[in-house]
């Protein structure tokens, strides 16, 4: 298993967010987690990438259980085991695109190389612009190769197509995909597209913090 | 009587720190340390020219009444003061204060010197006579022939003085009384002064003949303490006689009026309170105070009832201590020329 | 609905009151500096005034040959219409140093003088003669203990001056005649002719009061531009708060443009609010700068009459004008500081983007600018120092030379961290933090000018310091060369007291003197023997090869080197000398901490040409080890009073005391701008802490702990101190050259060699750090125990 998460609860202040959630990942399965707004699907994400503590329950990635880490620890598998696409400001905006698609690569100690990763992103000659130089589907891009070039075990995908067009959309999800299946990493994506989530190996719907 | 002025010690070194009232300029104040006039003295001169200063105040004190060759009536007034400030009798414990002034009907100029004993800048000796403070002098062998200069920025005159007869004493022989309660001074004065020089104005300098008049007065504690000012009087009457009037202002009891009728001759006749009449007739306003400007002066014995004139009405000495200073003119019973001085408006 | 828009726009501050802090507390320094300097400086300006007032405004007259005036003479010129008031003008030991004596005569002074409106106040009689009564300043009269019940205190006299009777002061300074004759305005219709009454005197115009205000200027103008600087460093301060808040407040300004509040409107209440805090702030500015300017003001007195012997003391007085330009100045400083924001607020459309602007777009253009208006400062910098020849142009050089190095930190900065990038390690977090450090610049450029300012101001400050503080320990090395010297008490006792040295020491080397008036200016002139202690020692610049020689056939005139600077003057011209006769200059010497220009001729030329000379002074050569001995025989056989021998060791340490004083202040003024510095770098790294989340959230969501985060944004602060700080080296420098050479020649009229003092940088740096680390620390701890639901916020909301 590259994730399991155990009966898992988790409240803000009195309010019950998630309620007692299990789930599994192999290696190299798709799984799309669906939801409406404030069911929770975004803080059971948060709390799978190790970003936001766990009331009661147990999460662990790739055998390690979270609840045993301190927040270093919880940092070096964040950079070594898992990608992260958020919906938005997934990159840093003092470094370059070829930076930031290294960045978490050499964080972890692992070599890139450059070249065909930004071919295979369509961003060969983007390489040397900032950020806010990109459009919306061209930072997406960005993130997807970020989280792909350091050999995650799992990526992690919150709405990574939430802030573009149907039409970016669609080639940003196609290229989430295809890069996580290439690299042999479990995919687990947050999205409130049935139509998306149509095209995952499996699916599941979260409803007030429970599964349907 | 040329009370007159006492400017001297108000001027210095009076008022502000006794609120207790001590009558105009300090006058009234005791005569601690220094001598008191005695009624059974008698004068000496020339000795009695100079200064004595065992007594706290004294002056010399000329006003002289003058035509143009222009026809203009003028007034000078030329008078230095000595003031001891300790009754050591040391030159370095006096200060002396000069005034003088020109009048014409159109205008006054007048000009102040103060200065300190013992060091040159003012004195008086007797024999031969010499009165000075900076360059004003009043020089001649003896009071009776003598030169008198004194200027300012805008004025300046020159007169030689002349008198045959001899001093005439005021009061009783020189003892002269300032209040029913006995203050009193020692004075004397020669009236019968022939004038002639030359006055300088901003106009230019005006030929000018005429009278004039000295006072020579020394006390230590003239004024009683609720004598507040007085009027004085100096009269040139066209017959050839001469008079002096007073009136001490008195916020206690009434007023002191006294005088002295001076025949041609020379010969005084000292006037008792009540003889003599003093009343104003005509108030300016001058220099925020109300002045008399106009008299009616009245003698009974001697048939005098006259009108007497300010020949300028703002005749105002702006000095130290600021007092009322001009020529008159004379129209009754008699008439003439002569001198006001009025201390004491506030 | 103004009321309601106002109190919508205030209500930002409520959340934030921190950010209010800022800005009151940022404007209130600004205030307090500035205003604290101006206080004391109206207050020295007032003593001199004062002083100016009683001396004299009129014309005087005085001896030709410099001798007192007798008293005669003075009754000759009344006697023939002169009118003229004698004035007896000397000094009287005191506790704290001595007490201007100034003697007059109450009854022929002038009627505006205010020495005679202060002796009105008491009876003639008490104060005439030589007993009379002692006036003084409050402050001054409790200096006077030692005349006893005479001394009277009078509000309004003149600091550090006695006004006492002519005869009085003739006594007490045991002189017999008078100073100087001050002519009166109004003088009579006729008088004779000066030469007539007194040939010996000739008639003067009157310049004391301009000379001390003169010989002053350059220390006032030096504390103004401290003051300028700290206002300039708090505005940074100010600038920073402002323009956070109404960057925060851009949604508000959208939201209230959208419901149809006009632009005018909005602008008009956001200059309200401004105005009230900068009312606020000034007000509380104007009290700190009250408390600035009573704890230097001991100082600054110090400094004056050290250095120029002007006296400053008594309280402050605070005058409304003070209040009222504190006040201004602090609504000044406000729309200075808000200027930009104000009109970016004018131009903001409703429909404008609720994007934060772009941190790296705005940096290059910026940049570009700035670039630009450096090079315009310099140009007017270098202008001014090449066409200038005033302190004022001096002082325009090295203000240009601030505003540009100021102005161009920003590109030096980011030069240096590229540079900085290059040597260090290229793993990707070291490269992110130079990348980010460089992002952060535009943000921070404010502050760091600020700090730049600061520090090159310190360095440049303390370099002129401590080369003048070796060159004049140097000097004072050379000049004073004898053991011992010792000033008789009175001119009688002079003959005395050679005859008993000379045979118990191997030189007795009289120091005489008088004061005159060189070339219109006041000055001094001493008189020397030919002497090999002269030969050895004296600090002379320039000079014709026998200059001693000349000396000894009396011959020739030396002349210190403000003077020469002053009068363009060179070895070979001709000095016109006060007396109507010219003397050869044969030599120049440096003579620091003088403001007067100073001649020195041989000793029977000084005597045979000036009657008023002090011959009571006696430099001694000898033996030091018979110095116990020589002691103890003059004051116990001679019966000379031990304070008047002072030996060589005392006299250093004495000049070396004043020296200190003297630069008192601008180390007290260094350190507070310093200080400025350090809230400026504080409030800017917390005014960006909030907005910086999104630049970090990233970092952090990619396996990087807040822990490590917050140390990085520590370290950042330190880097950028450190460069900063080694940027200001050269700025410090150029500015201690300027000082050294343009503003002290031109202030002073003297040049020092420059040397610099690496050691005194170390603790510069040290403190600059630390000011940096402790200033960084808050924020970055803020950041280690934030919590993660903050960063996450980034990536989950619609902003």
């Amino acid at each position: 298993m590259v994730l399991s998460v155990t009966s898992v609860n988790k409240s803000f202040g009195d309010v019950a967010i998630i309620k007692g959630v299990s789930l599994t990942l192999s290696p190299g399965e798709v799984l799309a987690l669906t939801g409406e707004s404030g069911s929770g699907k975004s803080t059971l994400l948060h709390m799978i990438a190790g970003l936001e503590p766990i009331d009661t329950g147990e999460i662990s990635i790739d055998g390690n259980s979270l609840s045993d880490l301190s927040e270093s620890e919880n940092a070096a598998l964040r950079r070594e085991k898992i990608g992260i696409v958020f919906q938005q400001f997934n990159l840093i905006p003092s470094l370059t695109v070829a930076q930031n698609l290294t960045f978490q690569a050499r964080l972890a100690g692992k070599k890139v190389d450059i070249a065909p990763l930004a071919a295979s992103l369509g961003l060969a000659d983007q390489l040397s612009k900032y950020p806010e130089q990109l459009s919306g589907g061209q930072q997406q891009r960005v993130a997807i190769g970020r989280a792909v070039a350091a050999s995650p075990k799992l990526i992690l995908a919150d709405e990574p197509t939430g802030n573009l067009d149907e039409q970016t959309g669609d080639q940003v999800f196609d290229l989430l995909l295809s890069s996580a299946r290439n690299e042999g990493a479990a995919l687990l994506i947050v999205t409130h597209s049935d139509r998306l989530a149509a095209r995952a190996d499996r699916r599941k719907h979260l409803s007030r913090g429970q599964f349907q | 009587m040329n009370v007159k002025v006492f400017l001297t010690i108000v001027m210095i070194v009076a008022l502000p720190l006794d609120a207790k009232p001590q009558g105009f300029a300090g006058m009234g104040a005791d005569a601690d340390g220094y001598a008191l006039p005695d009624p059974t003295t008698r004068f000496t001169f020339p000795e009695d020219h100079g200064p004595h200063p065992s007594f706290r105040i004294e002056w010399w004190y000329v006003t002289a009444v003058l035509t143009g060759d222009n026809g203009e009536l003028y007034g000078a007034q030329w008078t230095l003061f000595r003031n001891g400030i300790r009754p050591s009798g040391e030159a370095s414990d006096q200060i002396w204060l000069g005034h003088a002034a020109v009048s014409t009907p159109q205008g006054h100029f007048h000009d102040e010197r103060i200065a300190r004993g013992g060091i040159g800048q003012a004195n008086v000796t007797a024999a031969p006579f010499h009165a000075f403070i900076d360059e004003w002098e009043m020089t001649g062998p003896d009071p009776n022939n003598v030169m008198i200069t004194a200027q300012g920025s805008d004025f300046a005159y020159e007169l030689t003085l002349d008198a045959s007869q001899p001093f005439v004493l005021q009061g009783a022989n020189g003892y002269s009384q300032k209040s029913a309660s006995g203050m009193a001074s020692y004075y004397f004065s020669q009236p019968f002064y022939r004038a002639s020089g030359t006055i300088t104005l901003p106009t230019g300098p005006v030929k000018v003949t005429g009278q004039a008049w000295m006072d020579r007065e020394w006390s230590s504690q003239p004024l009683s303490a609720t004598q507040t000012g007085w009027d004085w009087f100096s009269l040139h009457l066209d017959g050839g006689e001469k008079f002096m009037g007073f009136r001490l202002r008195d916020t206690a009891q009434d007023d002191y009026v006294v005088g002295t009728w001076i025949s041609a001759d020379g010969l005084p006749d000292a006037l008792e309170p009540g003889e003599l009449t003093l009343e104003p007739t005509d108030l300016a306003r001058i220099a925020g105070r109300d002045i008399p400007i106009g008299w009616k002066v009245e003698l009974e014995e001697r048939g005098l009832n006259v009108n007497v004139t300010a020949v300028y009405p703002e005749s105002w000495m702006p000095t130290i201590v600021p007092y009322w200073e001009g020529p008159v003119t004379v129209e009754g019973t008699h008439s003439g020329v002569g001198y006001l001085e009025m201390t004491g408006y506030e | 609905m103004t009321r309601t828009v106002l109190l919508t726009l205030l209500s930002h501050w409520k959340r934030r009151p921190f950010q209010l802090l800022t800005l009151i507390l940022g404007l209130a320094l600004a205030t307090a500096l500035w205003s604290g300097v101006q206080a004391i400086n109206t207050e020295a300006r007032k003593s001199y005034d004062d002083a100016a007032n009683v001396l004299g405004r009129e014309p005087f007259l005085v001896s030709k040959t410099g001798a007192l005036i007798s008293n005669e003479a003075f009754a000759q010129l009344r006697r023939n219409g002169w009118l003229v008031s004698p004035v007896v003008d000397g000094w009287l030991p005191a506790s704290d140093g001595r007490v201007r004596v100034l003697g007059i005569d109450p009854l022929t002074i002038t009627p505006s003088n205010p020495a005679g409106a202060a002796v009105a106040e008491f009876e003639i009689s008490d104060f005439l003669g030589r007993e009379g009564l002692v006036l003084a300043a409050p402050a001054t009269a409790l200096r006077l203990g030692n005349l006893g019940m005479r001394v009277r205190s009078v509000e309004g006299v003149a600091a550090g001056m006695a006004i006492m009777d002519i005869e009085a002061a003739q006594a007490l300074t045991n002189t017999d005649g008078i100073s100087r004759l001050t002519v009166l305005s109004d003088q009579p219709l006729v008088q004779s002719a000066l030469v007539e009454v007194a040939p010996d005197l000739i008639l003067e115009e009157p310049d004391a009061a301009a000379d001390l205000a003169r010989l002053t200027d350059s220390f006032h103008l030096n504390l103004t531009a401290f003051g300028l600087l700290s206002f300039v460093v708090g505005l940074f301060i100010v600038n920073g708060a402002v323009g956070l808040a109404f960057e925060q407040r851009r949604s508000v300004f959208r939201t209230l443009r959208a419901i149809g509040v006009t632009t005018g409107n909005l602008v008009a209440l956001l200059v309200a609010e401004l105005v009230m805090f900068a009312l606020i702030a000034g007000g509380l500015g104007i009290g700190m700068g009250y408390l600035v300017a009573a704890s230097l003001l001991p100082d600054v007195a110090a400094t004056l009459r050290g250095l120029y012997g002007a006296t400053v003391e008594g309280t402050l007085t605070l005058t409304p004008s003070w209040w009222l330009s504190g006040l201004a100045i602090a609504i000044l400083g406000t729309a200075l500081a808000a200027a930009t924001s104000l009109y970016q607020v004018a131009r903001l459309t409703p429909l404008a983007t609720a994007q934060p602007r772009a941190w790296a777009m705005a940096s290059s253009r910026t940049m570009r600018l700035q670039l630009l208006i450096a090079g315009l400062a310099l140009f007017v910098a270098t202008s001014a120092g090449v066409l200038g020849s005033n302190l004022l142009s001096g002082f325009t050089l090295l203000g240009g030379l601030l505003i540009a190095a100021a102005l161009t930190l920003p590109t030096a900065l980011v030069i240096l961290l590229k540079l900085g990038q290059s040597i260090s390690s290229s793993g990707p977090l070291a490269q992110w933090f130079w990348a980010d450090t460089r992002q952060q610049i535009p943000g921070l450029s404010l502050a760091l000018m600020a700090l730049l300012l600061a520090l090159s101001a310190n360095i440049g400050v303390s370099t002129m310091v401590g080369s003048f503080r070796l060159t004049f320990t140097g000097w004072l090395d050379q000049r004073l060369a004898s053991e011992v010297y010792i000033g008789a008490e009175d001119e009688a006792d002079v003959e005395a007291l050679i005859a008993f040295v000379t045979p118990r020491v191997d030189a007795v080397l009289p120091i005489w003197h008088t004061d005159k008036d060189l070339l219109g200016a006041p000055g001094e002139i001493y008189g020397v023997v030919d002497h090999e202690t002269y030969r050895e020692n004296w600090p002379l610049i320039d000079a014709v090869p026998n200059v001693w020689d000349l000396i000894r056939q009396n011959e020739g005139v030396l002349i210190n080197e403000q003077l020469a600077r002053r009068e363009s003057l060179k070895p070979g011209d001709q000095l016109p000398m006060p007396g109507g006769w010219n003397a050869t200059i044969t030599g120049i010497y440096s003579d620091y901490g003088n403001p007067l220009g100073q001649a020195i001729l041989p000793l029977d030329t000084l005597t045979s040409r000036y009657l008023d000379v002090d011959r009571t002074d006696f430099g001694l050569r000898l033996n030091p080890a018979e110095l116990p001995n020589l002691r103890q025989a003059l004051t116990e056989e001679f019966g000379l009073p031990p304070e008047n021998i002072v030996d060589q060791a005392s006299l250093k340490s004495f000049s070396l005391q004043i020296f200190e004083r003297t630069f008192a202040v601008s180390a007290a003024l260094n350190v507070l701008t310093l200080s400025v510095a350090a809230v400026a770098i504080l409030t800017s790294l917390l005014t960006l802490a909030a907005m910086r989340l999104p630049q970090l959230a990233p970092v952090w969501a990619l396996g990087i702990s807040r822990q490590t985060l917050g140390m990085i944004e520590l370290a950042r602060a330190v880097v950028l101190a450190l460069l900063t700080f080694i940027l200001a080296i050269p700025v410090g420098l150029l500015l201690a050259w300027v000082l050294l050479t343009v503003i002290n020649v031109e202030a002073f009229g003297w040049q020092l060699p420059m040397t610099v003092f690496p050691l005194d940088w170390l603790w510069l740096l040290g403190l600059s750090l630390v000011a940096a680390g402790l200033a960084g620390l808050w924020p970055a701890g803020r950041l280690a125990t934030r919590p993660p639901a903050d960063l996450i916020k980034v990536f989950a909301h619609e902003r």
